[in-house]
């Protein structure tokens, strides 16, 4: 065994002269806008809306922004895991709607607040269960099985409720969305509890290596032993528990369980997993962009709700951002 | 010429005898028997289609043949899956190379083999264990990387090639199997692939190489088996050999 202090500086030389480009080369560099955009985006209109509207900064206004973005933030962790294996789930808002309506019926029908919300998310994890097993051993497309789960989970909801909405008057939860803890509620600590278990499980945990490695080829992953099919089953499934958690925090923030899909909850899942870097590709991904992304994607609605512009506009906003964020992804190496 | 030298199983790090495998109606090789000595490299030559390729997947795992036995480290080897083989010992560099491109060097020579460290219930990886051993890996084959922290993506056909052979032999693997390991690869890339083979050699490492490249292998190998139209035709000694037998013993001209 030679020593491998032999060629340790030539190791380490070429190591820092990889990782520290001088800082104008950065700034020039489209790929460094490209990773950094969810970032410089929430940045960018954190100054814009501040200049412009100051009560934007206001600590009340920040920590109402901050309690606004707890949902989309958790979904997006899902998603992002999905989209990491190259695939997508588009029955993310439809799984929040159906564990709502799980909670607010369980605990309608008297067992208590705690098993409606463990119900709840084990109903969502299960059909984030079923999209990976469809997928993976129905060998079916990600975009045309979630398509289906989204329309067929919708119905269950509907049929499930009849179509009407359940109150769900629940001390518990009536603290969770409005009892706060330091600087932040609840539901913002449930966030950042969610992003950083999401953080540890990507990049610390030999099932985070493996996700991303399906995601990049799935092929030679196989070739390598990692059970690809189990890990994408895996991601959906985390994907559905996200949508239960998702589904106790808006029950608890609007005080009822509804029949109705918040669909620009999902596309602004995907849209916050975009601006946050990760590759719809696959195999490349973080969980603070995308978490960034959605504050970003928040900030923008609160901004310009603050700025008296109708909410007519707020969708044209946050499809022109998403446009903009995936042509400057085309520089990311 | 065509005669079989047997060596005894015991010098055989992998051998087998009245191999056969045929894909539906079409036979890929025939009764074919074939050995690869301890600690040398040993060359399986032939032209397109002559069923070298099959034999190696047949040899390690990825195909079950349909009749014959074989032999790893001279004991039967019922290997259903690559898997298995691998856990026997037996690596594998996959002609499409088999690397996450947008992993890291580290990251690729530790994939489904990772170092963790245990923190309760918990299996958390240790990165800087794994990039500590992963340059030791490098610079025990010599392998010159900038960075073991470097995307895969970023480097060239010789230095993805150098990281799959390096994760192949690094696992303590006994047998390293390549098909066509400098099939894509320019004239220099090509110098240090081949280098890092003789490497392997020094190390002890047995070395099963397919190739279309005559000059190739006789300056690599220690033993050269050939085959032709799905049966093993004939074996001889790189040293006693010259490029116009070997071109002879593959086309048939003999």
């Amino acid at each position: 065994m030679s020593t491998p202090e032999q060629n340790a500086p030539v190791h380490t030389a070429g190591a820092a002269e990889e990782s520290r480009p001088s800082l104008s080369a950065l700034l020039l560099d489209p790929s460094f806008w490209a990773d950094w955009a969810s970032v410089v985006g929430l940045v960018g209109l954190v100054i814009v809306f501040g200049i412009s509207q100051p009560i934007f900064l206001s600590i009340a206004n920040l920590q109402a922004l901050l309690l606004a973005a707890t949902i989309l933030v958790v979904l997006s962790i899902g998603q992002t895991f999905v989209v990491a294996t190259a695939g997508i789930d588009l029955s993310l808002a439809a799984a929040v709607m159906l564990g709502a309506i799980i909670l607010g019926l369980v605990n309608a029908a008297g067992y208590g607040i705690f098993l409606a919300c463990v119900l709840a998310v084990a109903a969502t994890s299960a059909v984030g269960f079923l999209n990976g097993v469809l997928i993976t051993a129905g060998k079916i497309p990600d975009f045309v099985v979630t398509l289906g789960t989204l329309s067929g989970i919708t119905g269950l909801g509907l049929i499930l409720s009849g179509g009407e909405p359940t109150m769900v008057g629940s001390t518990f939860l009536l603290r969770l969305a409005s009892g706060s803890f330091g600087p932040f509620g609840y539901p913002v600590w449930v966030a950042i509890a969610a992003v950083i278990v999401a953080h540890i499980a990507l990049y610390h945990t030999r099932f985070g290596v493996h996700l991303l490695a399906t995601g990049g080829q799935v092929e030679s992953a196989g070739a390598l032993g990692i059970r690809t099919n189990r890990v994408k089953i895996a991601a959906y499934t985390i994907s559905g528990f996200c949508a239960g958690i998702a589904s106790l925090l808006l029950v608890a923030r609007i005080g009822s369980a509804e029949p109705q899909i918040n669909t620009s909850l999902l596309l602004n899942s995907v849209a916050a997993v975009v601006l946050g870097g990760v590759s719809l590709f696959g195999g490349r991904a973080s969980i603070l962009g995308p978490a960034i992304g959605a504050l970003m994607l928040t900030a923008l609605v609160n901004g310009l709700t603050l700025l008296s512009v109708s909410a007519f506009y707020q969708p044209l906003a946050v499809g022109a951002i998403v446009v903009l964020a995936a042509l400057i992804m085309r520089y990311q190496k | 010429m065509s005669a079989v030298d047997r060596i005894p199983p015991s010098e055989a790090i992998l051998a087998c005898d009245g191999l056969s495998k045929h894909f539906g109606g079409i036979r890929a090789f025939t009764d074919v028997a074939f050995q690869a000595r301890r600690g040398e490299v040993t060359a399986v030559i032939g032209d397109n289609g002559a069923g070298k390729s099959t034999l190696i997947r047949c040899l390690v795992g990825v195909h079950v043949p349909d009749a014959g036995r074989i032999f790893f480290d001279g004991r039967p080897h019922p290997f259903a899956n690559p898997d298995e083989a691998r856990k026997a010992g037996i690596e594998t560099v996959h002609q499409n190379l088999a690397l996450i491109d947008e992993l890291t060097v580290a990251q690729n020579l530790f994939l489904n083999r990772e170092i963790v460290r245990r923190i309760g219930p918990f299996a958390l990886l240790d990165r800087a264990a794994m990039k500590q051993r992963a340059r030791a890996m490098l610079s025990r084959l010599s392998i010159n990387m900038p960075s073991v922290n470097q995307r895969v993506r970023r480097l060239s056909g010789g230095q993805r090639q150098a990281i799959s052979i390096c994760r192949a032999a690094g696992s303590g693997a006994k047998l390293v199997v390549m098909d066509e390991p400098t099939a894509a690869l320019g004239v220099q890339e090509t110098a240090n692939v081949e280098a890092l083979i003789r490497r392997l050699r020094e190390q002890e490492v047995s070395v099963i190489l397919v190739s279309h490249n005559f000059d190739q292998v006789r300056r690599l190998s220690d033993q050269i088996w050939v085959m032709r139209a799905g049966r093993m035709v004939a074996t001889v000694r790189s040293s006693q050999t010259t490029g116009n037998e070997l071109v002879a013993l593959v086309t048939g001209a003999a």
